[in-house]
Formats: structure tokens, C-alpha cells, sequence
């Protein structure tokens, strides 16, 4: 089964290229035949000679970056992305979510289709699709977002995941919230799950775990890519019954309060984060006797879902990315509640003054689009708060 | 990737714009070690054949043949363009893209704008239009000008909305050089505000320099470099105002200071055109410092202004870097952003530096800057990898920021001291098509202007409450 992945501007064809490069030298790590043959077959086809070419597109609204991405692939010398899987124009989307999602999306809709296509009619059995991109800009977030409805249209039945990559709260991009809002409300109607990695956090990653002292966006998009490979590559689920599961995105994210949930609860609850779902991915030795430890109490779980239910656990004996034991954690839970209400409480502030609004009502949303955006995004604040 | 197409009016605009084609050129040549016509070329310059008449182009990713700027040059007086002619530049600008006449605008902006405005009209357009049509994607024209004249003030804001006119889509960035406070032309305070006022009604963005921060940039390097402490050379090539290593020979008079400039215009499209981590492009400037239409006066800051030669590059000196662009001596305007309100800051910075190294140095001055309530994070950065020509990094901040408030305040005083009098104001009036309505026009932009920026002001000592959110109904 396969995974076709589109990477979507500078942020998106960054990450996807260090992903990309560290499933190619993981899948072709030591003696793993089985594990080595899914995870290639999920994520690379096989040219005549052999060669692995990603199951990607890199899509851009210039040149730049997908050009460096490319070569960079080319050069580790395992791997490669297709030399017509891209797709670029010569001008930006300017930072500027309109001008992505109202102009540049539907002007290249058929270009991008098209590739998308091929891609997916190369793969045996499609698992599903990734979009990767970040929220701050325009590219990645606006014409990520066009590109989402597209692939909603066009495999409506299709597993859809966008890993989004939130900025640094102290501004790369001055507009950041309003791209970022803009994109999330959308994003909610049409992703089978949406994966954030928060800049932010990372960084964090970096210097107190790593110990890196010069940190570079290099950096940061390589940890971001480690975890999102320990969650796509190759694992044994509970049904696969021993074989590395064909569905590495089979998993239903989504769920839904029955109707009469009762209690209520405030933000500041003084209680630890509530899940809804989690999963846990354990990797290399030991991993069959390994113990999941509290992650299946049902106290972290929000009381009308049963832990059974809401907590999964995948296990692979191969270690992952040369570590000897790993260990992710995919969470649906209140995690990013704050950092979501943070950033939905700054667009709030800005809008009031309406700053820089009439640089997005040129390209063509009003300020009905922008209020319906936010309304949207509280109400899954409100849900997630009151998760109890 | 896009092209850029450089308008440079009247004396002032053409002796910067001229500094700036050598100054590229260098950096280019410092870049390009394999004589091939890149992508970052393309972005101002052509190569063309000049063997053949037609001047037909050559591809991106062929060798250099012959590099021709994408450039308009406009002067009413010869003087300027024919040195440029016979100086070393000559090869890179062809006859066609000339504009020139006689006589001069007598410091009038009225004859600038109305009478060589209306009679070279046809001409500018077809010039504009054939320089955008040499571009497969046009993105900015960068109007290079001077406020205090005739020519550059009154034709140059004419080309401005020319530019507007016919190119709508196209991003105008203006560098406008404001005259000092003892400028001896007695009518530049007119020539500005009527100039101001067209710049407030038809550019995306405004860099703002002034004359006498130019100078006391000048007189700080000559200082330094005459220093007699051992050890504190400047490395060669790498004074802003140094022209080393570029094309022209000795340097003339007012060079210095040009090309302070033509490193400004450098710095703001490398990111444009080299590849970096964190890329901005042009039109993301106005995008993100501009929160309303009129406010798009931007005060430039440029580190650093010299390196030491000797000195190897510990951290230290990088957040010294980050410091220096905050600081008034390195500013292009004569103002005090750090007790005024910041609307928006951009951060350009070019060579070896990380994402890690600007957050640590955005915590660090964050607190000591005054930000607009509904913007406290509003900084926009851009990463480079390519340095400029004689560093090894450098950051180029542009604010957005009240501090313009008191320089417009102080134009209008020098242009009320005189229009009270009604001072020369005959000379323009005699010019066709110019009357007095424009006066009062331009000095109610100006007031309304320095209104809108006294509004944000008074929003600093309040402590404006967080804006309403939604509550949902369970």
C-alpha cells in the first residue's frame, strides 16, 4: 500500500525533502528484508534500473526551493524525486493566504491535478495522501489548502492527512495568525487528520535534548521529520496479524461526543490534559515485552470513550533511524488547546484594528471569510475545552 | 524567479541608481565565480548579443555575454546621464533607455511634474513598457528619487503614477532621499510635501533616507578609518559607503553616500534572489509591514557599516550586529523608533547566521521595543545564505514605526513657514496646469497622514483591552 505525499511551499518541500531521506536510509538500513520492502513500497517506486524515486510532488510558487530540495535528493545518492513531479511559478504567494488560496490555487488546479494523478496511478493500492505544509506563509498554507479541497474532490473516499508546521509564536511572519486561522478553519471540513508540529517545541527539542548550540531550520526540520518517519514507517497494528500493516494512516482520528455529554469545564480546569485518542508507536528491542505503563488509564481519557477504544499501540522489532529503542506518541487530545487559543486571541486583536486586512481583500475574501474562520476555530476550542 | 526594473529620476535618483548597478555587478561577480547567466542576474540584468543589432537575449544558464540593466533612466538635464555614459557603467545601459532633455527643473516640482510630466508622457510610458516587456515576470519597480528638487520630486512622482497606471499589478517601492533640515534649495520644503503627497497615493512601500543621516553615516567610517589605534584596518570592500572592487575608479563626490543606498536597495532583494532558509520575497515587504494602505513609510537601518579587518567573528559580534540596527547611528532617517511605536519590523539578514541566532536576539530586544498593542509579535525575517560583498553576515531591519511622525512634522513646519508668506510660491503657480488647490491637496494629505500616526501614538500609554472573543452556546 502507498502513501502519496504532496509538499507544499518553502516549509512543505523542506520538510518532506529531510523525511523523505531519512525513511530512504531507514528502509535500506541492515537485514530488515520485510520491513525494508514495505516501507520502500509505501513511500518510493522502483525505476527499471532500480532506482527509488519518492511517491511525491513538489508543488511552489517559485522556484527556489524546490530546485535545492530536488538536488539536495539527488545528491544523497539513494534516492530521488521524479524529474517531472513538480510544479512551480516564478512569482510568491507574497505571505499572503488570499493571494495562495483565491488565485494561485485555481489558476494551477489542472497542473497540479495532473501530477497528482500520475503519482497515484503509478501506486498499486493508494493508502492514502500527506500534505505537508506550514501555516505562517502563502503558499503552504493557501494554496495547501486549495490543494486539499482538490484532493477531497477528487478521492473523496481517500485517507486525507495534512501535517501542518505552526510557526515560532514570536513571528517569522507578521500575518502568521491570519494565514494560520485561515487555513485550520478550512483544513477542519476537509483533513482526515491534521498532525501539527509547533516550531516552538522543537526549537526546545533542540537545544535541551539535543544540545544543539547554533540551531538552523536544518535542524529543526530533521527532528520534525525523525518523528513524522516513526509514525509512517512500516509497523505491526493490532489486526495486521503479523504483517507490517498496509494502512499506515488506518486509523479513525476522528470522533464524535454523543450528543448529551453532560459537565462542563473551564480552560484553566487545573486537571491534566484530556485525550481523546492516542497512539502509541513503540520501535526496535524489546519491544514485544516492553509496558505501556499509565498511557492506557482510563482517567487521561475523556469519559464517554472507552480506553480500549481511544488508545492503539503499534510495535516494530526493527529499530528505527539507527535508534536502538524508540518510543512516539500520537495524541488527539488538549494538547495544543492553548497554543491554538493563543493564536485565535491575537487574530481577534488584530482583526479589530483591521490590520493588513486590505491586503487579503484584494485578492478576494472579505471580512465575512475572515469572521466565519474564526468562528469555526472557536467552536473546536469550546469543544476540546470542555473535554472532560 | 522574477524581474525587477529600476527607475531612476533626476540627479540625486541617478547618481545612487548608478552606484547601485556598479555595486551589483560586484556582487554578482563576488558570487558567480563561473561566469554563467543565473537566475539571480536574470533578476536585473539581461544578456544580449552584442554582436547582432536587435540586441537579441540570451536564456537563463548560458555564459555572460553582455549584461544590460533593466533600468529607466530619466534626467531633464544632461549632465548626470552623460557621465554615466562615459564612465565605466556605459556598457550596461543602452541609448533606448534614456530620457533626458536640457534645461532642467529649476527645482520646480510643478515643472518636473506638470510641464516635462505632460510633454514626456508618451515617451516615459513607452520606455516603462518596453522595459517590462524584456521581463518574463515582472514583480517591483524600485523608483529611485530625491524629494527636494524638480526633476526627481515632480517627474519622479509623475513616473510613479505613471507606473501605477499602466502597471497596476506591479509592486512600487520607492527610495526617497528627504533633504536635510539646511538644505540650500529655499523651496524644497514645497518640492517635498507636493511630492509626499503622491508618494502617500501611489507607492506600496516608501524607504526613507535622509540626507543628513547619509552624512553623519559618511563621517562616522572616516572617522574610524582614520583611527591611529593598531589593529582597527577596515577590511577592504566592506564600508557601506565603499565603492572598492566595483567598476568606477576614484571615487567622486556624494559617492560615499550613494552608495549607502545602492546597499540598501542590495540588501532588500537578496533574499529575492539568493537562496536562503527562510526566503522573502518582494512583495511579501508590503504585505507584511504595511497594516493600512497609507502608512507604507518605512524607516530603514543598515549593519553593519564596516567590518574590522583582523578581528575573527565570535557570537558576540553577531548579537552586537542584531544591537547596532537598533540604534540611531545606523539608521537611514533622522528619528527615535525605540520611544516611538513599532506597527511592524522586518529583519533581513544575509550570510551565516541560524534561525536560533535571531529568536535569541529578537527575546533580547523585544522588551526594550514598544510594539502597537494588536501586533506585539509583529516581526517578519528573512534568512540569506549569500552575504554581501566584504562580510561575512549582515541584517538589514525595516520598521514600520511613529517615529516618521515628527520628520513629517517638522516638513510641514518648514513648507508652513513658507507657504504662509506665500514665498516663491509664484513660480509654480505660473507653470500650466498647476494651481493652488495642489498646495492645499498635498498639505492636507500631509496633515491627515501625521493624524493617522498621532492616533496609534495615544495607543501606547493606554492599555488597550484584548478584543471580545466568541462564546458558543454548548
Amino acid at each position: 500500500m502507498s502513501v502519496v505525499t504532496v509538499q507544499l511551499g518553502q516549509c512543505g518541500n523542506q520538510v518532506g525533502q529531510e523525511l523523505f531521506d531519512i525513511i530512504c536510509s531507514d528502509a535500506q538500513e541492515g537485514q530488515r528484508k520485510t520491513y525494508s520492502a514495505a516501507s520502500c513500497e509505501r513511500f518510493f517506486h522502483q525505476t527499471a534500473q532500480g532506482d527509488l524515486v519518492a511517491r511525491a510532488l513538489l508543488v511552489d510558487m517559485e522556484p527556489k526551493v524546490i530546485n535545492r530540495s530536488m538536488s539536495m535528493a539527488a545528491k544523497s545518492g539513494r534516492w530521488s524525486y521524479g524529474a517531472s513531479s513538480h510544479f512551480s511559478q516564478k512569482q510568491g504567494s507574497g505571505n499572503n493566504w488570499a493571494n495562495g488560496y483565491c488565485v494561485h490555487g485555481p489558476c494551477h488546479r489542472d497542473a497540479v491535478e495532473e501530477l497528482v494523478r500520475r503519482e497515484v496511478e503509478r501506486c498499486d493500492r493508494l493508502a492514502g495522501l500527506i500534505a505537508m505544509m506550514s501555516v505562517a506563509g502563502g503558499t503552504g498554507s493557501g494554496v495547501g489548502t486549495y490543494v486539499t479541497q482538490c484532493l477531497r474532490d477528487i478521492y473523496p473516499s481517500s485517507f486525507i492527512l495534512n501535517h501542518l508546521t505552526w510557526p515560532y509564536g514570536t513571528g517569522e511572519v507578521i500575518v502568521q495568525n491570519y494565514n494560520s486561522v485561515l487555513t485550520l478553519a478550512h483544513l477542519y471540513q476537509l483533513s482526515d487528520a491534521i498532525l501539527v508540529h509547533e516550531n516552538d517545541t522543537v526549537h526546545r527539542i533542540c537545544s535541551r535534548l539535543l544540545n544543539i548550540k547554533h540551531i538552523s531550520f536544518s535542524d529543526v526540520n530533521r527532528v520534525i521529520a525523525h518523528q513524522l518517519g516513526s509514525i509512517l514507517q512500516p509497523a505491526l497494528t493490532a489486526d495486521s496479524h503479523g504483517a507490517y500493516s498496509r494502512n499506515p494512516l488506518g486509523i479513525d482520528w476522528q470522533v464524535r461526543p454523543p450528543a448529551d455529554s453532560g459537565r462542563s469545564r473551564s480552560l484553566t480546569g487545573g486537571s491534566f490534559n484530556t485525550s481523546l485518542a492516542n497512539l502509541l508507536i513503540l520501535r526496535g528491542k524489546d519491544v514485544y515485552s516492553a509496558e505501556t505503563g499509565g498511557i492506557d488509564d482510563p482517567a487521561l481519557y475523556t469519559s464517554w470513550l472507552p480506553s480500549k477504544e481511544a488508545f492503539s499501540l503499534w510495535k516494530s522489532p526493527v529499530p528505527f533511524n539507527k535508534y536502538e529503542k524508540s518510543a512516539t506518541l500520537v495524541s488527539n487530545s488538549q494538547a495544543l488547546l492553548r497554543p491554538l487559543d493563543d493564536m485565535v486571541g491575537k487574530v481577534w486583536n488584530m482583526f479589530a484594528s483591521r490590520a493588513y486586512v486590505h491586503q487579503y481583500i484584494k485578492f478576494g475574501i472579505s471580512e465575512e471569510d475572515f469572521l466565519d474562520s474564526f468562528t469555526s476555530l472557536e467552536q473546536v476550542i469550546s469543544s476540546y475545552s470542555q473535554l472532560c | 524567479m522574477t524581474q525587477s526594473v529600476v527607475v531612476q529620476v533626476g540627479q540625486c535618483g541617478n547618481q545612487a541608481g548608478c552606484r547601485f548597478w556598479d555595486l551589483a555587478l560586484r556582487e554578482h561577480a563576488h558570487v558567480n565565480k563561473r561566469g554563467l547567466y543565473d537566475e539571480a542576474l536574470n533578476s536585473f540584468f539581461r544578456n544580449v548579443d552584442s554582436r547582432k543589432s536587435d540586441g537579441a537575449e540570451f536564456a537563463v544558464g548560458g555564459r555572460i555575454q553582455h549584461l544590460k540593466a533593466r533600468a529607466v533612466l530619466v534626467d531633464m538635464e544632461e549632465g548626470v546621464v552623460n557621465q554615466i555614459l562615459q564612465g565605466p557603467l556605459r556598457e550596461v545601459f543602452d541609448s533606448t533607455q534614456l530620457l533626458t532633455d536640457v534645461s532642467g527643473s529649476g527645482n520646480n516640482w510643478a515643472v518636473g511634474n506638470m510641464t516635462y510630466g505632460s510633454a514626456y508622457r508618451e515617451k516615459i510610458v513607452d520606455k516603462l513598457r518596453k522595459a517590462a516587456e524584456q521581463c518574463d515576470c515582472l514583480q517591483c519597480f524600485f523608483l529611485i528619487h530625491s524629494m527636494g528638487g524638480g526633476t526627481g520630486s515632480g517627474l519622479g512622482t509623475r513616473v510613479l503614477s505613471l507606473l501605477e497606471e499602466e502597471f497596476p499589478e506591479v509592486c512600487r517601492v520607492v527610495t526617497s532621499i528627504y533633504p536635510s533640515g539646511e538644505d540650500d534649495v529655499i523651496t524644497s520644503p514645497y518640492n517635498s510635501v507636493l511630492a509626499m503627497n503622491k508618494l502617500t497615493e501611489h507607492a506600496d512601500c516608501v524607504l526613507l533616507v535622509e540626507n543628513q543621516s547619509l552624512v553623519d553615516i559618511v563621517n562616522k567610517i572616516k572617522v574610524m578609518s582614520h583611527g591611529t589605534k593598531p589593529g582597527l584596518n577596515i577590511k577592504r570592500n566592506s564600508a557601506v559607503t565603499s565603492g572598492q572592487g566595483g567598476l568606477s575608479g576614484a571615487e567622486k563626490p556624494f559617492d560615499a553616500m550613494n552608495n549607502i543606498v545602492a546597499n540598501l536597495l542590495l540588501n532588500i532583494t537578496s533574499s529575492a534572489r539568493f537562496e536562503g532558509s527562510l526566503n522573502m520575497d518582494l512583495n511579501e515587504i508590503a504585505m507584511n509591514l504595511v497594516p493600512f494602505p497609507r502608512l507604507h513609510y518605512l524607516v530603514p537601518s543598515l549593519t553593519p557599516l564596516y567590518t574590522l579587518a583582523d578581528i575573527n567573528v565570535p557570537t558576540r559580534r553577531l548579537d552586537q550586529m542584531f544591537s547596532d540596527a537598533f540604534s540611531k547611528d545606523h539608521q537611514l532617517i533622522q528619528a527615535d523608533p525605540k520611544h516611538s511605536l513599532y506597527l511592524a519590523c522586518a529583519l533581513m539578514v544575509r550570510g551565516n547566521v541560524q534561525v536560533s541566532d535571531v529568536r535569541r536576539n529578537i527575546e533580547r530586544l523585544r522588551p526594550s521595543l514598544p510594539f502597537v498593542s494588536w501586533n506585539q509579535e509583529g516581526w517578519k525575517t528573512s534568512l540569506c545564505s549569500v552575504p554581501p560583498v566584504g562580510h561575512s553576515h549582515s541584517l538589514l531591519a525595516l520598521a514600520n514605526n511613529t517615529c516618521v511622525k515628527p520628520t513629517f512634522m517638522e516638513l510641514r513646519e518648514r513648507f508652513t513657514k513658507l507657504y504662509r508668506k506665500k514665498a516663491h510660491l509664484h513660480h509654480y503657480l505660473h507653470v500650466e496646469g498647476m494651481e493652488q488647490s495642489f498646495f492645499s491637496e498635498a498639505i492636507a494629505s500631509l496633515n491627515s497622514l501625521i493624524e493617522e500616526y498621532h492616533h496609534l501614538d495615544a495607543t501606547k500609554a493606554r492599555l488597550t483591552p484584548d478584543a471580545p472573543r466568541l462564546s458558543i452556546a454548548r
